[in-house]
């Protein structure tokens, strides 16, 4: 298997902001050079010098590339316990508020959304929240925009529902069909897809709740404290931060202005 | 063989990284389970923690654990390698790349050929390579497979294993 090294990877990173302007730089080495040799693999280049002279030259070859590169696996209700969180301590507070922005950074393929417009939904809170879901991925918008996923998963996925809290019968929020699941339109009719790169983009709005669950694991310390800055100035005063389970903003300038929900990760701005 | 062989190591001089096949369920009990059997402080694992030599780490459910040149440990929720996520194989590559010949690998009982990809990298960059005999095993399918598929520095039951951490303890 095609392995790239440091230099190689620099040089990539390097050339794709001077021809494409997109930077790479502030993403973890070690995972964003395994997703590189995964490319490579995967489009059968022979070595780096094959994959780098196509990024040069095909401006759609780029595309893929993006698309190839961040990382897209996700689930419905991933990590029950958090859903469980949000449905019994955090959404009750938020649904004061005659209005509800919640805001998926780094949203893939959608799962995670339509997880919450059904927890919204099972709150009575879905007619007065609107979701706004973003990715720097068009084709995973495209997907989510959707709302259709592999009937196969919807065994695991009901399973995580119900170890969340839910206690409907899961099977009532999609339509069978030829194999895929397609969820109501009762729940997309309360979301906006749009792309969104974390790295240059600025703030568009703000929000009371902001997931950004399992991304900023691909990002080095400094651009994690630069996508936390955002976050912050897109939260309202006392909205919340949801972050992935293994993830924190301990370390970072911030969290003086956040409190720790107990021992979850969810933070609470107070300042 | 890790709940027998880490009670006897009292202090580490080295990091000890742990990545074990299990559930994907949020559950620390195996971190619970292990810092109670040993007296060696065992960290929990949060993305871009530092990695301490004297210090245990073990790669949490659900996630490859990766490393990184500054010797901070990633996380990452790619596609399951090996059907395992925690994969031993993306670990240990990812050490080979960073640690080179500083590292030690032992792979231990398993129920796949998860792992063996991963020593062939670590001989490759140069480190010392250790595989538990599989006769000793609970689990020996993927020790097995590595005994056959690498050329192991060294195949050791639970009791020389024991000697060869403490000796390279110094």
């Amino acid at each position: 298997m095609v392995l790239i090294d440091d230099r190689e990877l620099e040089v990539l990173i390097n050339e794709v902001f001077e021809y494409y302007g997109f930077d790479f730089s502030g993403y973890s080495r070690a995972s964003l050079k395994r997703r590189v040799d995964r490319l490579l693999h995967l489009d059968g280049f022979r070595n780096f010098t094959e994959l780098l002279s196509k990024v040069r030259s095909e401006p759609a070859y780029f595309k893929r590339m993006v698309e190839e590169i961040t990382v897209n696996v996700t689930e419905m209700f991933r990590d029950p316990l958090f859903y469980n969180v949000l449905r019994t301590e955090i959404l009750p507070i938020i649904g004061t508020k005659p209005f509800i922005r919640i805001w998926h950074a780094g949203c893939s393929t959608g799962e995670e959304v339509y997880s919450m417009a059904i927890l919204l939904k099972e709150l009575n809170l879905l007619h007065k929240s609107l979701l706004y879901a973003t990715d720097i991925n068009a084709l995973v918008l495209d997907v989510a925009k959707k709302g259709i996923f592999p009937l196969q998963m919807m065994k695991q996925y009901s399973e995580n529902y119900m170890t969340s809290g839910g206690k409907k019968d899961f099977s009532h929020y999609y339509t069978a069909n030829y194999g895929f699941a397609k969820f109501d339109s009762e729940l997309s009719e309360k979301m906006v897809f749009s792309q969104h790169n974390l790295v240059s983009d600025g703030s568009f709005n703000e929000f009371d709740l902001i997931l950004c669950r399992n991304v900023l694991i691909y990002f080095d310390k400094d651009l994690q404290d630069k996508a936390l800055v955002l976050f912050d100035d897109s939260l309202a005063k006392l909205g919340y931060l949801a972050l992935g389970t293994k993830e924190t903003i301990k370390f970072s300038p911030l969290q003086n202005s956040f409190k720790q929900h107990n021992k979850e990760k969810i933070w609470k701005k107070v300042q | 063989m890790l709940l027998k062989l880490l009670p006897r190591l009292t202090v580490a001089t080295f990091a000890i990284v742990l990545v074990v096949h299990r559930k994907s369920s949020e559950d620390s009990t195996l971190e619970e389970l292990i810092a109670i059997k040993t007296s060696i402080p065992v960290k929990e694992v949060e993305d871009k923690i530092a990695l301490l030599p004297g210090n245990i780490y073990i790669a949490p459910s659900d996630y490859h654990l990766l490393f990184e040149k500054n010797d901070q440990l990633s996380l990452d929720t790619s596609e399951k390698v090996n059907y395992s996520r925690p994969s031993i194989d993306v670990s240990f590559e990812s050490a080979a790349d960073v640690y080179g010949h500083a590292l030690v690998a032992v792979l231990l009982s398993g129920a796949n050929a998860d792992g063996t990809q991963g020593l062939q990298a670590i001989k490759a960059a140069g480190g010392i390579v250790v595989v538990q005999d599989p006769e000793t095993a609970e689990m020996p399918f993927m020790p097995r497979n590595a005994t056959e598929n690498v050329a192991a520095d060294y195949i050791l039951g639970i009791n020389d294993l024991y000697e060869f951490i403490s000796a390279i303890n110094t």
